[in-house]
C-alpha cells in the first residue's frame, strides 16, 4: 500500500470518526449521572441545522458552531425538564426527543436546502504537519477535529482526576446517597444532561459545518445512534469509546477504499457496508468482556428517575 | 405537512358529498383530484424534486380542471398501501405512485378502486387502471459517459452507486460505454453505499474514488454531495436527476436529467377525456422524459457537438447507447455485434461491462 493512500485512509477516518467522537464522549458524560438520553439523533439533528442556518446567515463558522452546541442544549434542557423535575420515563422521552429533534430540523432547515457553505480549509499544525504520511492525516486537519481530542483529554480528566467527576460519577451510582451527603442531584443531573446536549449539538454542526457544509434533511443519518450503542460498548469508558469511534470511521472508509481499488476481492457490498459496525462490536465486546469491569463502570442508577425524600 | 392536512380536509369534504348521493355532480363540477405518493422529501434537487417539478407543470397546464396533492417522505412499506389507500378512497381520481418499493402496494389498492386510475413509475407490473412508466435513464449516461472519456487525464472515473439493480447497472454500463466509445484507455471505478440517501457516506465514497486519482465523479444516490465534493477538491462531476451545477459551479461538468411534466399532462388530459388506457412507458430522450443540462464552458466546443450530434441521433432511434458486442467484464459476449439490446435484457441486466474496474458484488 502506498504511503499516499495511507494517509488518505488514515485523514478520512479520522474525519468519519469526530463526530461520533463528540457526541459519545458528551453522552457518556450525561449517562455517568446516572441520566439515559436517547435523544443524541435529534439533538445532533437541530445542532446540525441550527449551525448551518447561523454560519449561512453570519458568515461565521465559530458562530454556526456555538449556535449547534447551544440548539442541542436547548433541546436537552426539555428533556431535563420532563425527565429529572417530572420523572417521566428517560427512554420514552429520550426516544420522543430523538424523533422531535430530527423532525423540528427537517421543519426547520427547510428554506435552507439548496444553500452550500464555503468549506473550511482545514488547520496545518507548523511542523508536526510535514511529518511523512502521518503530518498530512493527523495534523492538517479540520480544527473541531483536535477539538475533539482536547475534548476526549477533559473528558478524560474530569471524570478520573477531578474532584467535580466524582460528585458526578457519586450521584450516577446512588443519587440517594449522594443527595444525603448534601449534594444537589437535580443539579449535576441538569449539567450533565446540558453538557451532553452541547456535545450532540456540536457533533451535528460538525457534520453541516465542516464536514459535508450544506444542510438536507436526514443528513444525520443515524449516527447519533451509533454514538449511543458506542458509550455503551466501550463500558462508559472515554478511551474505548475513542477507539470505537475510530474504529468505526476506519472500517467505514476501508471498505470504501477496498471496493474503489481494483483489489479483486469478491465480497457482498451489502456485507462490506455492515463491517463497520459488526467489527466495533466485536472488538468492543472482546475488550470488554470482563463483566465485572461493566459491573463497575456502568452508572447503577442510569435511567431511574430520582425521588427526593420528604418532599 | 401542510399539503397533507389539506389533504385530509378535503377528502373529509368530498366523502361527505358522496355520502349525500351526488357524486357525479361533484366530479363533473369540481376539478379533478389528483395524488402524487413521493418516496423522500421534495428538497431542492434528485429525484422527488423532479417529479414535483413534473406535478406542478401539470398543474399549471391544467388550471382549473385539476388540483393536486402529496404526500412526501412516504416509506416504501405496509405505510405507503396506507397512504395510497387513503388517496384513493378520499376522490382522487388518479394516483401517482413514484418509487419502485411501491409497486405491489399500487396493485393491491388499485383492485380494490377500479374507478381510479393508478400510475406507478418504475415498475414493471400493470393492470387495467393500473399503468407503469419509467425513463431511459441510461442514454443520459451514455451522453455523460461521452464527455467523461474526453475529459479524463487520468482516464479513471468515479461513480458512487446505491443498490446493485438494473437500473443502476445499466447507468454505470451506459457510462463506461459512453466514455470508452471515445476513450478506449478510460475506466471507471464503482463504490456502492448500499443506501439512496445517505450524505456523508457519499461525500466519503467520493473523496476515496479522488484520492485513488478518479479525476471526474458522478453518482447514482440522492444527493448534491457527490458533485460538493467534487467541487471542493478541484475535479469534475456530474450530477444526476436534477441540474446540481449550483451546488459545485466549476465541477458540474452536465447532468443526465428526469422530466415527468409533459407525461403527466398527456396522462392526465387522457382521463380527462376518457380515452386513457392502461400502458408501460418506458420514455427515453426522443420522449423528452431525459434531457442532458447545459455543459459546462470548460468542455471543449467538438466534444459538446459530438455529444449534441449522439443525442440526436437517439432521438431519432438511429443509435442506441447498448448496441452490440455488449462484451462482460470476464469477456462474455452479452451482446453480438450489430444488434441492439431489447428491453427486457435491459431490465434484467445483472453484470457490468468491460471497463468497470471494480467487481460486482455478488448479493
Amino acid at each position: 500500500m502506498s504511503s499516499e493512500l495511507l494517509t488518505s485512509i488514515l485523514f478520512a477516518t479520522l474525519i468519519a470518526g469526530t463526530p461520533l467522537v463528540i457526541v459519545a464522549l458528551g453522552e457518556l458524560v450525561t449517562e455517568k449521572s446516572g441520566m439515559l438520553n436517547l435523544g443524541a439523533e435529534g439533538m445532533m439533528s437541530v445542532g446540525a441545522v441550527a449551525a448551518f442556518v447561523v454560519a449561512h446567515g453570519s458568515g461565521s463558522t465559530w458562530l454556526g458552531v456555538a449556535a449547534g452546541a447551544a440548539a442541542g442544549m436547548t433541546l436537552a434542557l426539555v428533556f431535563g425538564i420532563i425527565t429529572i423535575h417530572l420523572m417521566a420515563n428517560q427512554v420514552a422521552t429520550g426516544l420522543a426527543i430523538a424523533i422531535f429533534g430530527v423532525g423540528l430540523a427537517a421543519f426547520l432547515g427547510k428554506p435552507y436546502e439548496s444553500l452550500v457553505l464555503e468549506s473550511v480549509q482545514p488547520l496545518a499544525i507548523p511542523f508536526l504537519s510535514e511529518l511523512p504520511v502521518i503530518g498530512k492525516a493527523i495534523f492538517q486537519q479540520q480544527s473541531l477535529v483536535y477539538g475533539s481530542w482536547i475534548l476526549f483529554l477533559g473528558v478524560a480528566w474530569f471524570l478520573y482526576r477531578s474532584r467535580a467527576g466524582l460528585v458526578l460519577k457519586a450521584v450516577g451510582e446512588s443519587p440517594r446517597s449522594a443527595h444525603a451527603v448534601g449534594i444537589s442531584v437535580f443539579k449535576v443531573r441538569y449539567l450533565a444532561v446540558l453538557f451532553g446536549g452541547a456535545m450532540a449539538g456540536l457533533g451535528g454542526a460538525f457534520l453541516s459545518v465542516f464536514h459535508t457544509p450544506m444542510w438536507t434533511e436526514g443528513m444525520v443519518a443515524g449516527k447519533g445512534w451509533i454514538a449511543l450503542a458506542l458509550v455503551v460498548f466501550a463500558t462508559w469508558r472515554p478511551f474505548r469509546v475513542l477507539i470505537g469511534a475510530y474504529l468505526f470511521g476506519g472500517v467505514l472508509i476501508s471498505q470504501l477504499f477496498v471496493q474503489s481499488s481494483t483489489l479483486q476481492v469478491n465480497i457482498p457490498s451489502q456485507f462490506l457496508s455492515a463491517l463497520p459496525y459488526i467489527a466495533t462490536i466485536l472488538v468492543l465486546v472482546l475488550i470488554s468482556r470482563n463483566l465485572q469491569m461493566i459491573r463497575l463502570n456502568s452508572p447503577a442508577s442510569l435511567g431511574k428517575p430520582f425521588l427526593k425524600e420528604n418532599s | 405537512m401542510k399539503a397533507r392536512r389539506q389533504f385530509l380536509q378535503t377528502s373529509a369534504l368530498v366523502t361527505g358529498a358522496t355520502a349525500v348521493g351526488y357524486p357525479s355532480l361533484a366530479l363533473s363540477q369540481a376539478p379533478m383530484k389528483i395524488g402524487f405518493v413521493y418516496v423522500s422529501p421534495i428538497g431542492d434537487a434528485g429525484w422527488t424534486y423532479q417529479h414535483d417539478l413534473g406535478r406542478l407543470e401539470m398543474e399549471k397546464a391544467l388550471a382549473g380542471k385539476v388540483t393536486t396533492s402529496y404526500v412526501e417522505k412516504v416509506p416504501e412499506g405496509a405505510d405507503a398501501e396506507r397512504v395510497i389507500r387513503e388517496m384513493a378512497s378520499s376522490g382522487n381520481r388518479i394516483v401517482f405512485a413514484t418509487s419502485f418499493g411501491y409497486m405491489n402496494y399500487v396493485e393491491r389498492v388499485a383492485k380494490q378502486f377500479p374507478k381510479v386510475t393508478f400510475m406507478h413509475a418504475t415498475g414493471y407490473k400493470s393492470g387495467p387502471n393500473f399503468g407503469n412508466y419509467n425513463a431511459r435513464f441510461y442514454e443520459g449516461r451514455y451522453l455523460t459517459g461521452v464527455i467523461a472519456g474526453r475529459m479524463t487525464k487520468s482516464n479513471i472515473l468515479g461513480y458512487v452507486a446505491a443498490f446493485p439493480i438494473p437500473e443502476v447497472l445499466q447507468g454505470i454500463n451506459a457510462f463506461i460505454r459512453g466514455a470508452r466509445s471515445v476513450n478506449p484507455k478510460a475506466e471507471v471505478r464503482v463504490v456502492w453505499v448500499n443506501s439512496w440517501y445517505d450524505p456523508g457516506k457519499e461525500r466519503e465514497a467520493a473523496l476515496t474514488l479522488i484520492s485513488q486519482k478518479a479525476d471526474i465523479v458522478t453518482h447514482h444516490t440522492d444527493s448534491t454531495a457527490v458533485v460538493q465534493a467534487a467541487q471542493e477538491r478541484g475535479v469534475y462531476a456530474f450530477g444526476y436527476h436534477s441540474d446540481m451545477s449550483k451546488y459545485g459551479a466549476k465541477a458540474h461538468l452536465s447532468a443526465a436529467t428526469h422530466h415527468w411534466g409533459a407525461y403527466y399532462i398527456k396522462t392526465v388530459q387522457d382521463v380527462l377525456a376518457g380515452t386513457w388506457k392502461t400502458s408501460t412507458v418506458w420514455g427515453g430522450i426522443k420522449d423528452g422524459f431525459i434531457k442532458l443540462a447545459p455543459i459546462n464552458s470548460a468542455v471543449p466546443k467538438d466534444v459538446v457537438s459530438l455529444v449534441t450530434k449522439i443525442e440526436a441521433d437517439i432521438r431519432a432511434g438511429s443509435f442506441h447507447p447498448f448496441t452490440g458486442p455488449v462484451v462482460d467484464q470476464d469477456g462474455k459476449e452479452r451482446l453480438a455485434a450489430g444488434q441492439v439490446m431489447s428491453d427486457a435484457d435491459l431490465g434484467s441486466m445483472n453484470y457490468y461491462v468491460q471497463g468497470v474496474a471494480s467487481r460486482l458484488p455478488k448479493s
